[in-house]
């Protein structure tokens, strides 16, 4: 999967990938966001020719949708035209059968999945949780070798995600489901080592195989037990490590070979900082605990941790993220002394901002257009990364005042 | 230097376009204005030129009445439905007026209007001048008027708490709030109903009321003296003229506008295809018009700052009877009036019209009926499959929908001589063959909307069915039509009402001196109209009027609220 830069050359989403998927597990994919996960899972389901190397389903080669997969979105995909039991159907409509057979095999599938009664409902009338046990019911219908999940919870919240994970992983382990084997894509780390028999973390740019964890703990599992939490704190520090390795290049390159930035909120940095120098943490914790406790996802928890440690704010060990001396002024500055030491901060580690401060400083006018970092960063990332790392510089820069944007105009200009 | 000023550049080659731009348009618009004025004797006194190089200043006629209506519709937009969503009894009234006036067709009571103003300016050109704006004005000023009254009632209830708690008064919440807020819709709206304009404007400069004949110079008086000359090359000078007039009002005025207009979008997050233009591009970079702009954004925000009226003072706790008993006197002061007028209509029509009278003009409108349900859905029949296959390649969507953007807007009448020409040449029975003419223009709206439809059409939907592999037919019926059908819907009541409207116009033709009649409800209103036979005229307009609503209460309505439901997950 391929998408081109302005010169014209490929610039791929996904390269050398390769895994299999055995009969009777549950493969999880894990990553930051546009590692291209969701790609790789609608490449697996037919849905979007890889521009090279191929798909082999059953030793075959695999051309678009085929019989035998099935898909579950991280949406629902619901018809709101359609009721339950007529979005189920549509699950069987290319086995063409009779239709009272048709209805035998939905209802069938509506009672397994536990939405006996509503087969008549419109989705609208249904609650999350309830949605999503429609597209379930509608996937496996079909009697599917092949489960792709695309996020499949996240939409949904805790409790009714926790609920309908546990209603799911019954019918899995108690083998009531046809399908032999899963792919699971997720941002959730926890849900991943609950749910999966092995864990491939997926790196970005492009996005390859980091690494593979395997989970060998036996179902039901307990969140509690020792090992699992041991396993989730391994799978975290995997992650961190990809990005530490990232980061690191980022900090080594010259101006003029920007890498991109992660997007990362200024509030959102605060606080983390904040809660990390209070009393209970005292400046160091385990980031699987301080996601727990602030309720962030993993593709809301990196950007942050790789922007602390870009800045110098803080520094990470295995999975555990210390402040930095500066971090700890940083957290006890007020807004004035803050924003002075993030300047200081920017201008020095983030090679990108300076640059873009050095350039708008050689013009006479002290302004450029957004076009001219734009097809800069465009040359060595994607167009979403390259807009979101310039929306990065933006923010970053404003909240320091060193420059100012003008969304309309679409021109940069310095602050001295 | 602060943040967000800079110096400014010296003028460049942007500066120049955008002064070339308003300066012609300025000089343009001013000509054409004092010809307007002149008098009625200079105007009439001078005939319809068939020359080609009159066209140019005509087209610049034609556009400026364009543009003196769209003037006064924004003005009656902007008081007729702020006084019907401020004040509940006004709403009581005002709406349902609004939505039959809707129904009427705009050409039916030309005749009417023109007699009307030409009484009020006599020997002025200004007579005929106001008759047709006018037709423009009340084929667009409805459409407007009821999207800003659904804007003002939907403004978010904390945005208008947070203006009532600084204590803004009503003028100024009104300027920071409510026309901000309902701006993005003002502006695509406007844009809808100019695009039917063109047909008006077409149809209202050239017309004959009985003795009355009054050709205004325009596009549609030039086209009108082509078909009496029989001069087929001359319709086609003016049909080019249109496609150049449309083209830029396009370009310089809507494009902008709705560039322009995204920025008062409430939604939070940033449209996927935000509207670029590069007219709008021009001015926003030119050093020049940012200063100018800068001195009238000052003006204008002075003049929205301005208090005039007290803030707002909760309402003294009033006993719900008295409550009850105002709404008792209005609405009994409203019946009133409306039986006075019916009273009246009544005594002039048993003094004029016969019960056959009637009964010839309700069994025309039956046939415009059947004429206008075919046609509809004969034109969905290939539109609609067309629409979808466009609508779900982005690509191809790009190139398709300002084309069918820009034949909607296209005035049909324009393309009625050649299509009549061929009728008479190959004599084939007017009954039937005219019939496509009512639906020539308004096609497109079907095209337009299908297209919108499809390509708004939810990509996990879509993704759902491939991977299900739901198969052809299912795939037409389960999936893809349901999602389109609010959209299509849509399409398809501005396609029928347009179809109406056009039946006065495209049922009866002339092409020199042969007449084709068509038969129907519109061959019966331009026919005494011709005739210059009022009552009968009134006649004909309020069955037309009673068909349009009947078909709307009865067939749109309810099929649009069926699909607007069934389409909707929350």
């Amino acid at each position: 999967m391929a998408y081109a830069k302005p010169s014209g050359e490929p610039l791929p989403v996904l390269a050398n990938i390769d895994l299999s998927l055995a009969p009777g597990e549950i493969l999880g994919l894990l990553g930051r966001s546009g590692s291209g996960k969701s790609t790789l899972l609608r490449i697996a389901a037919g849905l979007i020719r890889p521009t090279s190397g191929e798909v082999l389903y059953r030793g075959q080669p695999l051309a678009g949708p085929a019989a035998g997969i099935a898909v579950v979105f991280q949406t629902f995909a619901l018809y709101p035209w359609l009721t339950v039991q007529r979005n189920v159907e549509l699950g069987l409509d290319a086995l063409d059968l009779p239709p009272a057979q048709r209805r035998r095999r939905a209802l069938a599938a509506i009672d397994l999945i536990g939405l006996d009664g509503f087969q008549s409902a419109y989705p609208r009338e249904l609650s999350g949780g309830m949605r999503q046990r429609v597209g379930f019911a509608r996937a496996i219908v079909s009697d599917p070798v092949l489960l792709l999940m695309d996020e499949p919870f996240s939409a949904l919240d805790v409790l009714t995600a926790e609920t309908l994970r546990t209603d799911f992983m019954d019918l899995w382990i108690e083998r009531r489901l046809p399908t032999e084997a899963v792919l699971l894509v997720t941002h959730n780390i926890e849900e991943a080592v609950l749910m999966c028999d092995r864990i491939l973390v997926l790196g970005s740019h492009p996005g390859q195989i980091a690494a593979e964890i395997r989970v060998p703990l036996a179902h039901p599992r307990n969140r509690l037990a020792a090992n699992f939490r041991a396993l989730v704190s391994e799978v975290y520090a995997t992650l961190t490590s990809r990005m530490a390795e990232s980061l690191a290049a980022v900090s080594a390159s010259p101006g003029d070979r920007p890498h991109g930035l992660p997007r990362a909120a200024i509030n959102r940095l605060n606080g983390f900082v904040e809660t990390l120098a209070a009393p209970s943490y005292q400046g160091q914790c385990e980031l699987a605990e301080i996601a727990g406790a602030l309720a962030l996802k993993v593709n809301e928890l990196l950007p942050i941790v790789a922007a602390l440690q870009l800045l110098g704010f803080a520094e990470l060990r295995q999975a555990t993220i210390r402040l930095t001396a500066a971090g700890r002024v940083y957290a006890g500055s007020s807004t004035d002394e803050r924003k002075r030491l993030f300047r200081e901060h920017l201008l020095r580690f983030v090679p990108l901002a300076a640059h873009v401060i050095q350039v708008l400083e050689e013009r006479p006018d002290h302004r450029a257009p957004r076009e001219r970092f734009e097809l800069e960063l465009q040359d060595h990332l994607h167009r979403e990364d390259a807009q979101r790392t310039l929306m990065t510089v933006i923010d970053w820069g404003r909240y320091a005042e060193i420059l100012a944007y003008d969304a309309r105009t679409r021109i940069f200009s310095q602050i001295p | 230097m602060r943040a967000g000023q800079y110096r400014q550049r010296v003028p460049g080659w942007r500066d120049l376009a955008a002064v070339v731009l308003v300066v012609g348009g300025v000089i343009l618009l001013g000509s054409g204005a004092r010809e307007m004025i002149g008098p009625a004797a200079h105007a009439q006194a001078v005939p319809i030129s068939l020359s080609p190089q009159a066209l140019p200043l005509y087209t610049l006629r034609t556009v400026l009445r364009m543009l003196a209506a769209l003037a006064a519709s924004l003005l009656f937009t902007l008081t007729y439905a702020t006084v019907a969503a401020k004040s509940r009894r006004a709403e009581m009234l005002l709406i349902p007026l609004l939505d039959v006036l809707q129904s009427v067709p705009v050409l039916g009571y030309l005749s009417f209007t023109v007699v009307f103003f030409v009484s009020l300016f006599p020997g002025n050109a200004l007579g005929p001048e106001l008759a047709a704006i006018f037709a423009i004005f009340t084929s667009q000023a409805w459409n407007m008027a009821f999207s800003f009254y659904q804007s003002l009632r939907m403004v978010p209830g904390d945005l208008d708490e947070a203006c009532r708690s600084f204590r803004s008064s009503p003028w100024q919440r009104f300027w920071r709030l409510e026309v901000p807020f309902a701006m993005p819709g003002l502006v695509w709206n406007t844009m809808m109903s100019m695009s039917g304009g063109w047909f008006f404007v077409v149809a209202s400069e050239a017309i004959s009321v009985g003795d009355l004949r009054i050709a205004l110079p325009g596009v549609g008086s030039y086209v009108a003296r082509a078909i009496e000359e029989r001069n087929l090359a001359c319709v086609g000078w003016a049909i080019v003229a249109m496609s150049i007039a449309i083209i830029l009002y396009d370009q310089l005025l809507f494009r902008p506008l709705v560039a322009w207009s995204e920025k008062f979008r409430f939604e939070q997050t940033a449209a996927p295809f935000a509207p670029r233009s590069w007219v709008l591009t021009l001015f926003q970079q030119s050093a020049v018009f940012q200063y100018v702009n800068r001195i009238a954004a000052a003006g204008l925000q002075r003049a929205g700052d301005a208090r005039l009226l007290p803030g707002i003072r909760l309402p003294p706790g009033r006993h719900p009877g008295s409550q009850r008993l105002l709404d008792g006197i209005w609405l009994l002061a409203v019946a009133a009036a409306g039986g006075c007028l019916v009273w009246a209509l009544l005594r002039f029509a048993r003094d004029t019209l016969s019960w056959s009278e009637v009964s010839r003009a309700a069994g025309s409108g039956l046939l415009t009926l059947l004429r206008v349900l075919v046609l509809v859905a004969l034109a969905s029949a290939v539109w609609v499959p067309i629409g979808v296959v466009v609508g779900l390649r982005p690509k191809l969507t790009a190139m398709v929908q300002p084309i069918a953007q820009f034949l909607a807007a296209f005035p049909a009448n324009l393309l009625f001589p050649p299509a009549v020409f061929l009728i008479v040449t190959f004599r084939l029975a007017p009954a039937i063959w005219l019939s496509p003419l009512m639906i020539l223009g308004t096609q497109w709206y079907i095209l337009f909307n299908v297209i919108a439809g499809a390509s708004a059409f939810p990509g996990d939907l879509r993704e759902a069915a491939a991977s299900l592999r739901v198969r052809s037919p299912h795939w037409w019926r389960q999936v893809i039509l349901p999602g389109i059908l609010p959209y299509f819907v849509t399409g398809a009541i501005t396609a029928s009402g347009g179809a109406w409207n056009a039946s006065v116009v495209s049922e009866a033709v002339n092409w020199g001196s042969t007449t084709l009649n068509g038969g129907g409800l519109g061959a019966y209103i331009a026919q005494m109209t011709h005739a210059g036979d009022y009552p009968r005229i009134a006649l004909g307009v309020a069955v037309m009027s009673v068909y349009v609503v009947a078909m709307n209460r009865l067939l749109w309505r309810p099929l649009y609220a069926f699909a607007e439901r069934r389409t909707r997950l929350d």
